[in-house]
């Protein structure tokens, strides 16, 4: 590895992720936690670092959502995603801004780039961080050696092995401490409105190599179902629920608590429901603010996707079930007359507040 | 033509993760596997050799303990031609950025036109290391791989996003990271089991890869591990059985309210 004087890095950096010209949720989600973390840090900027085509008009919304400097790569080949222009663009950023910290998000492009970039600018990558704090390093001085412990690092928790195990991890003696941050876990801000941030037109080091593939085709697959990632009540069910139509009872009560109904792997396996419903490890991580697990087991696949929720409710007819261990509330019963008896008690009791 | 798969050696999760009394993974009552994006890799390499087996040779790499040969006699079971062990006491406790030079270090001793890794491992999840040897290596990378062919010196592959995808062509050398939906892999044939044990594994040592020693092992890690844990399951709520339907409906429409979710 390089030798890097690591006093010249300073504040924080978010990758502003765009597609077609539209900023993913995982930026402003980037940016809500980069704002935190600098409260605790000494230089508290925070860049968007926006890489694409003709996207300066994104500016605003990154301020918006708490931006202090947006740094722009505008270029005709950066306009879709290719690994190569990308990291040319984020490595030459690094390597010109010095950013103290450095996310990305975790998604098919984040997870693409972000490695890439890391491996050009010579230093570590957390993935798929979950908790992201400042802190000290390591968490407990050894003693006698109390002047070796670093302060202000950046400690990256990060669940393995499907969710069975949490580690936590530093990059204390390299810069930037990089990470790249699973979608739908981090807190985006209220806008706020009217902000502006510093703008600072840049010149990518783009040089075409044999590392720059040709697209051929893109193909956008465009969902027509919810997005359960923003979904605030999640009504979810499992296998229990015994077949697609008993699917209308959860869509009654997702209906009057305005919410999204989702599944676990069963639900898709079994063609009940679409894919882009499922919660779990092989499906969408999610953090509403109250989960419903109905008729799920609980598998930790499943629950690796859904145990960050505010306030999770089971209900299922088997009491050993293993979701009762991570449910708030548990309920043992039958969920096809449990439920239509809860929508009911829900309009009633939302139609005598109105 | 070289083909190159990296294939990792994991314990199975399939079964259900085994714990031991202490609440710490018992990784020796689980399974130990080929990971499933890495077999995927490794049954499109030998779909491609499956054109024209007699000019494309399929070589299998693992880094790991010396009891991840048993991983490799699986890719050649399957139809690999050789197979390569990376082991060495110093290059334990490597993360991701030592993993992939340890490996670009061994694949710099080797020749071959195209690499495939699996996408992620299932005991990590860090879709790092492929990516990484790409870098390490100066080759194009074309990751979550769904589709992959070969035309002339050219791969072209269906590459996954979040909203869809895209086609994507490379010159090779390239290197692809496949997805586990890529195929459906074959399995071990008899005769394969017993050729596998006639084929050759190549055990590469520190001193027969071309990298430095302050990029392999745990010193040269730049992520160090501050705290690890297995996961404490969080405190248990309450589980009531009511007794009818009703009382069932009331005591979450009760919760809700108090919570001001209604």
């Amino acid at each position: 590895m390089i030798n890097k004087n690591l006093d010249e890095y300073k504040g924080i950096a978010i990758y502003a992720q765009q597609v077609d010209g539209k900023l993913s949720p995982i930026s402003l989600e980037l940016l809500g936690k980069a704002r935190e973390l600098a409260n605790d840090l000494d230089e508290k900027t925070v860049t968007a670092v926006l890489i694409g085509y003709e996207v300066a008009g994104l500016a605003d919304e990154l301020a918006a959502y708490g931006a202090d400097r947006v740094v722009i790569a505008d270029d005709p080949e950066l306009k879709d995603y290719r690994t190569e222009p990308y990291t040319q663009a984020l490595a030459g950023y690094i390597n010109e801004f010095k950013p103290e910290i450095m996310l990305v998000g975790a998604t098919a492009i984040g997870r693409d780039l972000g490695p890439r970039t890391s491996a050009r600018v010579q230093t570590g990558l957390t993935a798929d961080c979950t908790v992201l704090e400042i802190g000290d390093f390591p968490l407990v001085a050894i003693p006698g050696k109390e002047d070796e412990q670093k302060h202000k690092q950046l400690l990256m928790t990060r669940p393995a092995f499907g969710g069975n195990t949490i580690a936590t991890i530093a990059c204390p003696d390299n810069r930037p401490q990089m990470a790249t941050v699973r979608p739908g876990v981090m807190q985006k801000i209220t806008p706020i409105e009217g902000a502006k941030a510093e703008v600072i037109n840049w010149k990518a080091p783009l040089e075409i190599n044999n590392c720059y593939v040709e697209i051929e085709k893109v193909v956008k697959e465009v969902s027509t179902v919810a997005d359960i990632s923003a979904a605030k009540v999640l009504v979810s069910g499992g296998r229990g629920v015994g077949s697609k139509e008993n699917f209308k009872l959860l869509e009654d009560l997702a209906e009057v608590l305005g919410g999204t109904v989702s599944c676990s792997r069963a639900v898709v396996d079994n063609g009940w429901l679409d894919k882009e419903l499922q919660v779990g490890q092989t499906g969408k991580t999610v953090r509403p603010h109250v989960y419903f697990a109905i008729g799920i087991s609980g598998a930790i696949q499943h629950v690796a996707g859904m145990e960050e929720s505010d306030i999770i409710i089971a209900i299922n007819k088997d009491e050993t079930a293993p979701i009762f261990d991570v449910a708030d509330y548990g309920i043992v019963g039958d969920l096809n007359k449990i439920l239509p008896l809860l929508t009911d008690k829900i309009k009633a009791a939302l139609a005598a507040k109105n | 033509m070289k083909i190159v798969v990296c294939i990792k050696q994991v314990p199975d999760t399939a079964g259900g993760v085994k714990f031991k009394a202490d609440g710490t993974l018992d990784r020796g009552a689980m399974l130990a596997i080929m990971n499933p994006d890495d077999k995927a890799g490794l049954e499109a390499a030998l779909r491609i050799k499956d054109t024209d087996p007699e000019n494309i040779k399929v070589t299998a790499v693992t880094m790991g303990l010396p009891k991840a040969d048993a991983v490799l006699r699986e890719a050649m079971a399957m139809g690999a031609d050789d197979g390569v062990l990376i082991t060495d006491r110093v290059l334990g406790g490597a993360d991701t950025w030592a993993t992939s030079s340890t490996i670009a270090g061994a694949l710099k001793n080797m020749e071959y036109d195209l690499i495939f890794t699996g996408r992620q491992a299932i005991d990590g999840d860090t879709a790092q290391v492929g990516p990484q040897i790409a870098e390490h290596l100066g080759l194009p990378c074309i990751s979550y791989a769904k589709a992959v062919e070969v035309e002339g010196d050219t791969v072209r592959v269906k590459r996954q996003f979040d909203d869809g995808y895209m086609i994507v062509t490379a010159k090779m050398p390239c290197l692809v990271t496949a997805l586990t939906e890529l195929n459906e892999a074959r399995y071990m044939t008899p005769g394969g089991i017993f050729d596998a044990f006639d084929k050759e594994v190549r055990v590469m040592g520190r001193a027969d890869l071309d990298v430095s020693d302050d990029n392999i092992g745990l010193k040269g890690s730049p992520t160090k591990i501050a705290k690890a844990s297995d996961k404490v399951a969080k405190g248990k709520g309450t589980v009531v059985t009511p007794e009818t339907a009703d009382d069932a409906a009331a005591y979450i429409a009760d919760v809700l309210a108090e919570k001001h979710v209604i």
